[in-house]
């Protein structure tokens, strides 16, 4: 679609990337005067800045990137393009946590990390492991068979949280689907640091693999004959970006369709090469979000709306759009 | 007599059942060998094993250049052995050229980029299977024959010394087949590629190959020259159907018509 050269991709991505999360630290429902911001002194200004403004962008594009590449993992992974660690349960597992957990009212920190997040976290690892366990006992390692026990595993967590949704009070009902609604207020860089070992861990994981990612798109016995070792390969992926996404989720909450659209997005407009896309994946993945926040702080001003109301909003008619554009040059994925 | 790739009472597995058994044969530098056999036979299996996709016994009595072929790295494998698989799959839409460097994926590093040597291969590549035209053209863009060559190109591209190919003109119109086919033959003839190819279909095996492999039930059948399958009661056995004889109108050989036998 787009012929812009190769070269010119990248640093515009960094460019874009820059001034969205530039413009949207000064964005929100209050106005800030710039001149307080510099220096020392302790005004309310520069505590909402540093405090709230700044880990606030950072977590959202962490987050944003995290979750797009591990998307665009899953796709080249399981050749199709409905697979993201959201459709493997993911996502619905931390959900699960977070929600036994706020229901249950367990209030505790580890290591400045909240009680929801520990519990969100170890919903996503026991469905990573339950997931890849039923398949591995099934013996059926098609791409299919895995997506498959992903749907049914996410299904069934889904089911399980509207249970516990139901034997909850308002107050804790309410506590249960704001967090499903995914967002990113923080105050202070405590998430911040949560996320950014997982994302940035994930990151040099898929930079490693980012030719065995394109060999494994043309499917496992060509990659095989070119001499990937896929089964290694498919493990290390795999757990890796679920992790990612196990992390990024348990701190933001589901914040559904970058997973899934993002690298879509980014695929029709630079194509499937890997060692192109990944890095535009990334950039684009953490602007959207930070985007899509920025406007969450605005739109109902001063109330704020939840981020993932707006990414499924904004993203999918202009999914729709690219695709029907690309539909009509037979450049779409698959 | 040492075989460049031989195999050697070689037996299969998956599961309980057993797909190949005892097999041997053996084949050398620079043949052209078909193998044949009905649908279901254990054909495309034993390509898989020969190129090690399908997970092999340490132990493996297939021998690459002497050496038992599980002794190989992936890698090494993979600079040895390139596999062209039947080319209707779903894919992500690569451009042609995208595709076939993905063929130099054996000679490159993590995080490192495609030199000189890997441009030189792709572009020798394309210009064998005669792609130049369709260089940046989308492969799910491409019709079935075109797609077939860039499958063929992009094990060019791995500078292999043998290439194995899974029906590689099943579902090809006639010029797709011709093309395909001496785009094969040149490869053969003025590269010296080791070429294994597998069809079910006894006429297009008939032009190329020096020689054939039968398999039946995953047992081999047959093995020799085209010029000796080429015998009604033989054919009959494999494809459990009968035959007539056909003399070909230019080469001299025979083709064979399914249907009663007259």
């Amino acid at each position: 679609m787009s012929k812009l050269p190769d070269k010119a991709i990248l640093p515009l991505l960094i460019a874009g990337s820059l001034a969205v999360c530039a413009v949207s630290m000064f964005t929100g429902a209050t106005s800030l005067n710039i001149k307080a911001l510099i220096g020392t002194a302790n005004n309310i200004d520069s505590m909402i800045f540093w405090q709230i403004r700044v880990p606030r962008v950072c977590l959202a594009f962490l987050s944003g990137s995290g979750l797009a590449l591990s998307g665009m993992v899953f796709q080249a992974l399981f050749r199709n393009p409905l697979a993201t660690p959201f459709t493997m349960g993911v996502s619905s597992g931390a959900a699960l946590g977070a929600s036994v957990c706020l229901r249950l009212g367990v209030i505790f920190t580890f290591c400045g990390i909240s009680s929801v997040s520990v519990c969100a976290f170890t919903g996503a690892l026991l469905s990573i492991f339950l997931v890849y366990g039923l398949v591995r006992a099934a013996g059926i390692f098609s791409t299919v068979a895995m997506l498959l026990a992903g749907v049914a595993v996410s299904l069934t967590f889904s089911s399980i949280i509207l249970f516990f949704q139901y034997i909850s009070d308002f107050a804790q009902s309410y506590k249960i689907v704001r967090w499903l609604m995914g967002g990113v207020e923080v105050f202070g860089y405590e998430s911040v640091f949560h996320v950014f070992p997982f994302v940035m861990c994930g990151a040099v994981i898929v930079w490693f693999y980012l030719n065995e990612l394109n060999v494994m798109a043309t499917g496992d016995d060509v990659a095989l004959s070119r001499g990937v070792n896929v089964r290694n390969t498919r493990k290390i992926l795999f757990f890796g970006t679920s992790l990612v996404t196990g992390g990024v989720v348990s701190v933001c909450g589901p914040i559904g369709f970058i997973g899934m659209m993002i690298p879509h997005i980014c695929r029709l407009i630079i194509g499937p090469d890997h060692r192109k896309l990944a890095p535009a994946v990334f950039l684009s993945g953490g602007s959207f979000l930070v985007f899509c926040d920025a406007l969450s702080r605005i739109l109902i001003a001063p109330a704020e709306m939840p981020v993932g109301i707006i990414t499924a909003l904004l993203g999918g008619p202009f999914f729709l759009w690219l695709f029907l554009k690309g539909a009509a040059k037979e450049e779409v994925c698959f | 007599m040492n075989y460049f790739l031989e195999v050697k009472d070689f037996s299969h597995t998956i599961g309980e059942k057993t797909i190949l058994k005892n097999m041997s044969f053996g084949i050398n530098k620079g043949d052209f060998i078909s193998i044949i056999g009905p649908n279901g036979a254990g054909k495309t299996t034993l390509l898989k094993c020969l190129d090690g996709i399908l997970p092999l016994e340490k132990n493996v009595s297939i021998y690459l250049d002497g050496k038992q072929l599980t002794k190989y790295s992936r890698r090494d494998l993979s600079k040895k052995i390139s596999y062209v698989p039947q080319a209707e799959r779903q894919t992500f839409p690569f451009t042609v050229t995208e595709f076939i460097f993905m063929g130099r994926y054996p000679y490159i590093s993590p995080f490192s980029q495609f030199g000189l040597k890997d441009n030189e291969v792709v572009r020798w590549a394309i210009s064998c299977t005669g792609l130049e035209s369709l260089a940046n053209r989308r492969i799910n863009s491409l019709s079935g024959g075109e797609r077939q060559k860039v499958f063929i190109a992009a094990a060019l591209a791995q500078e292999t010394e043998i290439i194995l190919l899974d029906e590689p003109t099943a579902f090809l119109d006639y010029k797709h087949q011709t093309e395909i086919k001496s785009i094969l033959e040149n490869l053969n003839k003025k590269s010296g590629v080791t070429m294994i190819s597998v069809t079910h279909d006894v006429n297009s095996a008939v032009v190329n190959s020096d020689s054939v492999i039968a398999v039946k039930e995953g047992c081999i059948k047959f093995q020799g020259s085209i010029r000796d399958l080429m015998n009604v009661k033989l054919l009959r056995e494999i494809y459990d159907t009968s035959f007539n004889l056909l003399k070909h109108p230019t080469n001299g050989g025979f083709l064979i018509v399914p249907g009663k036998e007259e």
